[in-house]
């Protein structure tokens, strides 16, 4: 965990989101608020929590500082350290591995110039390999902050990381044109529906 | 094949308005009241007869789960929780129902949630489904606005509430008493049973966690009655199921059949066959990562549902089908998985924390064939020392895909290790020369 020498405190606005969340959860069982608290301090600092972030979530949520760095430090969607403000994370799990995440993670690593793990020195991108994203019939599959982008080859990653990088924001989705997870040439079940959209 | 008419996601493939409109036009949200009206009792003892069995894996009887909620309050209130964090590998099919027919799931919680007695159901959602949780939420405010759930759910004179809660990226948050505790606001680490969470589940409330496919289905089965869903599949193996196909296939997808479907039927028909033909098939994983690996000879004639599956030692887990053509290292396949679990083991218990790395590290050494011909012996010991000595199913988990491996493709295992130890023997002798 870095040092971070800004005391951090809740603002007016994100105690009020905070209480709205915390209002979910019965009397008294504040604590259950603890994740998603994590994820709204984490998206207004730029993709990460401090020590002192942790501690301010323990205070509000009256839970001893230490349950809160545990928490923190058990899920691998909470940071305790900076990220670039793209974090592309890429499934390499069997289903995708199949499907060629090998070539993904190449095509991602030559693109952005970084290793898996690593962020790069404009602190523009981060990459990383993470586990099964749970998207396993549009495999490959790459996580884009909070988008999933399907179906993937290397040049269709190339080209939507060239996209992020000229500030455009590409579709997500299956990038071969096909409907969701239903089969590339057209659902096999649901004819009546198919036609309705 | 299934018939359109008795599938229950209309709406799989998000063709269709996902919303309370488009969802009402499904039929969702028609005459709940009248499904509530029916009773505690009475919508349990439906669900009994259908025959429903938890589509998140383990295959309990949902009907019998509701059954051991107290029916008398001790002054606890009870919950409902659903277990949406998908993260099976090969699984995705919670996906599309979180996102194309969120409002199943809703409608589905306030009538297993009345069944049961309890005051709200919290939906735990895996923090990668972010867009999906939005579509999620959208559906319960809209449930809420139209005052289908809230006070008074469906005039129905219940009050029911519906939240989601959001995981943060931990696979062992799938298991049920994992999810509880991080429902609480803890690391998802198990809790042992018993007691169990009937009894003392989450805030030591009376709870049921139920896979949202299982959740989803309910209201259906109910309007259409236990006899609908019980006549489609095969006896202790009934109802629709989605399956999930990835992998070496000509067209993943997802799709909606019949319990019991052959596999090879299911793969043809959905998903474009194998990639370059039925007679590329090396190996299937039938149910999500947790099951044994199946060779084709059994794929060829095996039937998709619990009991089939359990009497060729796999199982159908999820139903997600993960398929393997000839190209396929399946070794390296399955080392993929152990380093899946190695990775996901929460470290509470020491054959799963110790276990699943020592195992990780002997299968890299395999898939090389870096090893002696005794480990491969060695290995299976130890999955049978992890298997049945953990707080949770993970320690199971990571032992089964290895045990899978092992029981079809030791000759495989048995040729690399021969092979690297020629190789390594004529380079030493290169050297020497």
């Amino acid at each position: 965990m870095s040092a971070n020498q800004t005391p951090f405190e809740f603002t007016q606005a994100l105690r009020s989101a905070a209480d709205k969340i915390v209002a979910k959860y019965p009397e008294g069982r504040q604590a259950s608020a603890v994740l998603p608290l994590l994820d709204l301090v984490q998206r207004q600092n730029g993709g990460w929590v401090t020590t002192d972030m942790m501690s301010a979530v323990a205070e509000f949520l009256d839970m001893a500082p230490i349950r809160v760095y545990e928490v923190a430090s058990f899920y691998t969607m909470i940071n305790l350290e900076p990220v670039g403000e793209t974090v592309v994370e890429v499934c390499t799990t069997t289903p995708c591995w199949l499907r060629g995440c090998d070539g993904i993670v190449q095509a991602c690593e030559e693109t952005l110039g970084i290793g898996l793990g690593e962020t790069s020195a404009d602190g523009r991108f981060t990459l990383r390999e993470v586990e099964c994203l749970g998207a396993c019939v549009n495999a490959p599959i790459v996580k884009i902050n909070d988008d999933y982008y399907e179906d993937l080859d290397p040049d269709r990653t190339r080209a939507i990381l060239d996209s992020i990088s000229r500030g455009a924001a590409p579709p997500p989705g299956s990038q071969t044109g096909r409907k969701t997870s239903a089969p590339a040439s057209g659902p096999t079940t649901l004819s009546a529906s198919a036609g309705d959209s | 094949m299934l018939d359109d008419k008795d599938r229950i996601f209309t709406n799989l493939y998000g063709l269709e308005d996902w919303r309370l409109a488009g969802a009402r036009s499904r039929g969702d949200w028609d005459n709940t009241k009248a499904l509530l009206e029916k009773g505690r009792d009475e919508i349990i003892q439906e669900m009994k007869d259908s025959g429903l069995r938890g589509r998140g894996g383990a295959g309990f009887p949902a009907g019998l789960k509701w059954s051991f909620m107290p029916k008398e309050s001790d002054g606890r209130p009870a919950y409902l929780v659903v277990n949406a964090d998908e993260g099976e590998p090969g699984t995705c099919k919670d996906r599309d129902i979180l996102r194309h027919d969120p409002h199943k799931l809703v409608e589905g919680c306030l009538v297993a949630g009345f069944a049961m007695g309890a005051c709200a159901a919290y939906i735990y959602t895996r923090g990668e489904f972010h867009r999906e949780i939005e579509h999620l939420q959208a559906a319960i405010d809209e449930a809420y606005e139209a005052s289908l759930i809230g006070k008074n759910a469906c005039d129905s004179g219940y009050d029911f509430d519906v939240y989601v809660h959001p995981g943060a990226g931990a696979y062992i948050c799938g298991e049920e008493m994992a999810l509880i505790e991080s429902l609480e606001g803890k690391k998802g680490q198990p809790r042992l049973k018993p007691p169990f969470p009937a009894a003392v589940g989450v805030w030591g409330c009376p709870t049921t966690v139920n896979n949202v496919e299982t959740i989803a289905v309910a209201p259906t089965i109910l309007r259409r009655g236990s006899s609908w869903f019980a006549g489609l599949g095969r006896p202790n193996n009934t109802g629709t199921k989605i399956f999930c196909i990835s992998g070496h296939v000509n067209e993943p997808c997802n799709v909606e059949d019949e319990m019991g479907i052959p596999m090879r039927e299911l793969i043809e028909k959905h998903a474009g066959g194998v990639r370059g033909g039925w007679d590329n098939l090396q190996a299937v994983i039938p149910g999500g990562a947790s099951v044994p690996i199946l060779p084709k000879s059994i794929c060829d004639t095996v039937l998709m549902d619990f009991d089939s599956l359990k009497d060729v030692k796999s199982g159908l887990g999820t139903a997600a089908v993960i398929v393997m053509d000839k190209s396929t290292d399946v070794v390296q396949a399955i080392a993929r998985l152990s380093k899946f679990y190695m990775h996901e083991s929460c470290g509470q218990c020491t054959p799963c924390r110790e276990g699943t790395g020592w195992m990780s590290r002997v299968m890299d050494r395999l898939v090389e064939g870096r090893a002696e011909i005794a480990e491969i012996d060695l290995l299976e010991e130890v999955t049978y020392q992890i298997e049945g000595h953990t707080i949770c199913a993970l320690g199971d988990a990571a032992a089964w895909p290895i045990q899978g491996l092992i029981r079809h493709f030791r000759p495989e295992l048995e040729r690399r290790i021969v092979e690297h130890t020629l190789e390594s023997e004529s380079a030493s002798a290169e050297a020497a020369a």
